[in-house]
């Protein structure tokens, strides 16, 4: 492929309006201010910031659910910009999205093999026998069971719902996947379930990851590349390395330190710390 | 004498497939000025058994104890209304999601000073005095204007910070926090720890961490115990426990963490399970 970069963004801004009311004035909020990036095809970029800094909208943006105020956004060399064009089954199967909490993304009356069916549905021609056939394939690629088929959501733990989150992202072989927090409202034991499930899509299926965190240890262990937001602007972005060994933003520094750390020499540290 | 300690706990929930025992003969002690955490994924049990010792269970759970002791007070035979004196009081709790646990009817200055109209004999003008001290002590800006500020008005880590001046309200002698830090930002999350240990520290108060991030252990406690199913995997200080796990589990979860990955894949419990056998 002549392109090595499979995302382009740039310049990108949203700004919402926030009306008035009797005795306020209306006045917008930009919560995206001027991002501009590349990703890589097959590589994860991680965008880390705290509650309200942007990171999400950015999510929405990428996954045509928000359309941007101003600035571009370019998934395998196709413009998006839904404000003007409108969304097509072709940009749909481009990019999809794995949510946060995956007991408030799936529809609790809706078993499983429809929910892995309906991205196909909507986005293809495809027979029902070969819809269901696909849906099966999926179960056994993320680790469930064929029998989990019929089930509802209800009957599943977190983990084996996020699994379900994932497989339906994947259905129709999307070139890029953002993922918003996917692992925040799991166990670590379930966390590392969920990464690993991650590692081997990306290389069976060559996606690309936008990966949504606050986790620093999470960020360190499978991105690429870093990017750091605080109050909707990029205050840091380069290589995990050079993030990690020598983050430049202040902000930046105090994630690391905000970050707790496990390691025996810390922890003596501290220990000594409480006894003076 | 420890301030906490019970022996032999057992829990049982009536469901319709017969009895499930979530909590499974398992010991905990804690001393004053002492942080204990517990450890563990979900349904090891580590929040029904402090919920256990607060009475908070529903009629349908049957709890068991060799002893169940709180300063000498056996809180097994203890009548509801005596209960009601010991808890909110000499224990209390911080639950995971502060925005939940607080009304979203009254403000936040009327709710702290329930409690201590409540377990105390503060009345009218003191109890106002002593709202706005606890809110300066856990660090909430402009603490006279928030008395009349509502929930959600606060940011999350604001409304975790109210919850926290509730329960020191009445001096407790035992804090029990369960998941503090979950439903929060890493930055918020270290804050919040922070005042928590200190308060800890400053009035020597016993508290017991529920967590299940290994980071939040490593960053408060003295001793930890690991839970699994309903049972104690281990029980240890806290930097033995990372120098040198001894249960299997233990081990399983400390590799589990991202930052101690050493190749390509993250072990996972089931790995040890099957190696291990727990």
């Amino acid at each position: 492929m002549s392109d090595d970069n499979i995302l382009k963004v740039r310049d990108l801004y949203r700004t919402y309006d926030i009306s008035g009311g009797m005795f306020r004035k209306g006045s917008t909020l930009t919560a995206v201010k001027g991002v501009s990036f590349d990703v890589k095809r097959g590589s994860t970029l991680a965008v880390v910031g705290e509650s309200g800094c942007g990171k999400s909208t950015l999510a929405r943006m990428l996954t045509m659910i928000d359309a941007q105020s101003s600035g571009s956004i370019e998934i395998d060399g196709l413009s998006m910009d839904i404000a003007r064009t409108g969304i097509s089954r072709e940009m749909r199967q481009k990019v999809q999205i794995v949510f946060q909490n995956p007991y408030g993304s799936l529809n609790p009356r809706q078993k499983i093999g429809h929910v892995l069916e309906e991205p196909l549905l909507l986005n293809t021609d495809l027979p029902a026998a070969e819809r269901r056939d696909l849906a099966l394939q999926m179960l056994e690629k993320v680790g469930l069971q064929p029998e989990h088929y019929g089930r509802y959501p209800h009957m599943f733990s977190g983990g084996q719902r996020q699994r379900v989150a994932i497989a339906r992202a994947i259905m129709l072989q999307p070139k890029l996947l953002v993922l918003d927090e996917p692992v925040s409202a799991l166990d670590l034991s379930v966390q590392a379930q969920i990464l690993n499930l991650l590692a081997d899509l990306q290389d069976e299926m060559g996606l690309t990851y936008v990966f949504i965190s606050h986790d620093m240890s999470v960020v360190r262990y499978l991105a690429d590349k870093v990017m750091v937001m605080y109050f909707g602007e990029v205050v840091e972005y380069g290589t995990r390395d050079e993030v990690f060994d020598n983050p430049q933003h202040d902000y930046t520094k105090t994630l690391f330190a905000a970050t707790p750390k496990a390691d025996v020499e810390s922890i003596r540290k501290r220990l000594a710390a409480k006894a003076a | 004498m420890s301030l906490l300690e019970i022996r032999n706990l057992r829990v049982e929930f009536d469901t319709a497939k017969g009895p499930f025992r979530a909590l499974d003969g398992v010991d905990y002690t804690v001393d004053a000025g002492e942080v204990l955490a517990i450890v563990g994924e979900s349904g090891s049990g580590k929040s029904v058994a402090m919920l256990a010792t607060m009475g908070l269970l529903p009629d349908t759970a049957t709890i068991t104890a060799d002893k169940m002791d709180f300063e000498g007070i056996d809180l097994r035979t203890l009548s509801t209304k005596a209960r009601r004196k010991v808890i909110g009081k000499d224990i209390s709790m911080i639950f995971q999601e502060p925005i939940a646990s607080l009304n979203p009817c009254f403000a936040v200055g009327f709710q702290l000073g329930e409690t201590l109209k409540t377990h105390t004999g503060l009345r009218g003008r003191q109890v106002k005095d002593r709202v706005i001290e606890l809110l300066t002590s856990v660090g909430i800006p402009d603490p006279e204007g928030r008395i009349n500020a509502f929930p959600h008005q606060m940011s999350g880590g604001q409304c975790q910070r109210v919850m926290i001046a509730m329960a020191i309200a009445c001096q407790p002698k035992l804090l029990i926090a369960d998941e503090p830090t979950t439903a929060l930002d890493v930055t918020i999350q270290k804050q919040i720890l922070d005042l928590l240990v200190q308060l800890q520290q400053d009035s020597g108060m016993g508290l017991i961490m529920i967590t299940h991030d290994m980071g939040v252990v490593a960053e408060t406690a003295d001793r930890v115990i690991v839970q699994y199913k309903g049972r104690k995997m281990e029980e240890a200080d806290v930097l033995s426990l990372f120098e040198s796990p001894q249960n299997p589990y233990t081990k399983a979860l400390l590799s589990a963490l991202p930052e101690n990955a050493t190749g390509d894949r993250l072990p996972t419990v089931s790995d040890f399970a099957e190696a291990g056998g727990f």
